[in-house]
């Protein structure tokens, strides 16, 4: 039923475009969650601070975020983001700069996955006994060293359950900058689909491959989890 | 999307302050972003466009409400058989959750628009059915993704919440000489609902913000008559600010009423 040469790796099978289109995805993933986990714990921190302008302004930020959708959000920020900020550029009288669509596409998911993360690090914030925190003041310790040395280890049993949702999230999402013509996983496998008009085995081999992708992270997260809970019995119970 | 994870509730100090919305600087923003959109934005399209964007929110909910019933019926079975049912059903059904849950829906959307529907017109059989003036529409193909996608993720929550039903109510109900069929319907089900109330409201939520993703294949809602206008206009800014703003009040009326509709469930 299927024709499965037309997968393999050089021309005129598709199996390389598919591929690179895969790549292109996990960095694009990759790249988003990093950029999300550093607003995420900035966002964090900004809701817990003592100061309500920025604890007004976090809020505005995630609530926007997560009320709007994600393929309006990647359309906003694609294409009135760069062009704000060449505009912005020239104001400034600097040159105009061709934006890559890696980039933009990083930075997008990155602003999304930003809002999320920082309500999951809030949460797991908020669920480190207290008594912690006020040792490591106790003992003298700087914020920042308190946030590196106490603050973020502590937390992070409590935050990995949401974490681990919101990369397995950031790898869909990647499909969504098919709408605005960035060469991942879904575009490149619409590409092959329209071409070749084999439609059924360029998706079914794209879904494997996203498939492939959620179950091997399945696979990692289980064993994070399990070194990150060692020693704490209730997080299994 | 994102199915809400419970944290484990401890203790949390006394210093901590809950995010309250400190209501002056949220209204001059809201004030001050309306009066500079207005301002300095080009608003004249909206005469000739305003009643194809309310049928494109018409639309839209529409299809958020039908995929929701629709997907959360079909999730029912999902989740019951998981919990209880034979391996010969439960393995299907957690494949099915797995793969929906496991791939894009833009993905899932694509393979059955374009996939589905070019096997479909290759059989002439089918093309000479009276479906046929439906199945060569797109909305049929962007509902039933919707549906699949929302069944996947609500028969996963159905799963645990059927299996989460305390043992003890069941048995209480068989004491009583119901029958299978019975508790199922007045004890089981209504429990399970009930404990899966508040992850299922915030999977609704998520599907009004899937539903965008059926302009994709040209399905007439909101999004995609706001694509026109850009197209058209070649404007920039102000059709995406209009577009966010809509989805921004749709999000929040229907976070409130399903907070109103989650305080009556369960009082009851």
């Amino acid at each position: 039923m299927f024709d499965l040469t037309l997968l393999s790796l050089s021309p005129p099978g598709w199996g390389a475009t598919l591929l690179c289109g895969f790549l292109n995805s996990v960095t694009l993933a990759a790249g988003g969650y990093l950029i999300g986990l550093v607003i995420g714990i900035g966002g964090a921190l900004g809701k817990l601070s003592d100061n309500a302008f920025l604890r007004e302004l976090c809020d505005i930020y995630t609530t926007a975020v997560r009320a709007v959708p994600e393929l309006v959000l990647i359309l906003v920020l694609y294409y009135a983001g760069t062009d704000a900020l060449n505009q912005l550029l020239t104001v400034l009288g600097f040159a105009s700069v061709d934006i890559s669509g890696l980039a933009a596409g990083i930075l997008v998911i990155g602003v999304v996955q930003g809002a999320y993360s920082t309500e999951v690090l809030r949460g797991a914030i908020l669920a480190i006994p207290h008594g912690q925190v006020e040792t490591a003041k106790a003992y003298g310790m700087s914020p920042l060293l308190t946030l590196r040395r106490v603050t973020l280890p502590a937390m992070l049993p409590f935050a990995l359950p949401g974490l681990s949702n919101l990369w397995l999230i950031a790898t869909k999402d990647t499909a969504l900058l098919a709408v605005v013509g960035f060469g991942e996983l879904t575009l490149a496998t619409k590409q092959a689909a329209g071409t070749t008009k084999d439609y059924l085995l360029f998706y079914t081999a794209a879904a494997a491959m996203y498939l492939c992708l959620t179950l091997l992270s399945n696979l990692v997260i289980k064993l994070i989890d399990r070194r990150a809970t060692r020693g704490l019995a209730v997080m299994h119970a | 999307m994102l199915s809400t994870n419970t944290l484990p509730a401890v203790s949390s100090g006394p210093t901590v302050r809950s995010v309250k919305p400190f209501a002056p600087i949220r209204y001059a923003l809201v004030i001050a972003i309306v009066c500079l959109a207005v301002y300095f934005g080009r608003w004249d399209w909206i005469g000739d466009y305003w009643m194809r964007l309310a049928n494109g929110i018409g639309v839209t909910l529409l299809l958020l409400v039908s995929s929701c019933v629709l997907g959360f019926a079909l999730a029912l079975p999902l989740g019951v058989v998981q919990a209880t049912g034979p391996r010969l059903l439960a393995w299907p059904a957690r494949a099915f959750c797995t793969v929906i849950r496991g791939t894009p829906l833009l993905l899932q959307l694509w393979m059955l628009y374009y996939g589905l529907g070019a096997v479909f017109a290759q059989f002439p059989e089918i093309r000479a059915s009276i479906f046929w003036p439906v199945l060569r529409t797109a909305w049929p193909y962007g509902l039933v993704a919707l549906v699949l996608s929302f069944a996947g993720y609500a028969g996963e929550i159905m799963r645990g919440a059927f299996a989460g039903v305390p043992k003890g109510e069941l048995e209480a109900a068989y004491t009583f000489g119901m029958n299978r069929r019975t508790a199922f319907f007045r004890i089981w089900l209504p429990r399970a609902v009930q404990r899966a109330l508040p992850t299922l409201t915030g999977e609704t939520i998520l599907q009004l913000k899937s539903t965008p993703l059926v302009a994709t294949v040209t399905v007439i809602d909101v999004f995609a008559v706001i694509s026109k206008v850009r197209q058209d206009t070649y404007l920039t800014y102000e059709p995406l600010i209009l577009l966010a703003s809509l989805y921004i009040i749709l999000t929040i009326t229907l976070t409130r009423l399903l907070r109103i509709f989650e305080a009556r469930a369960i009082r009851r």
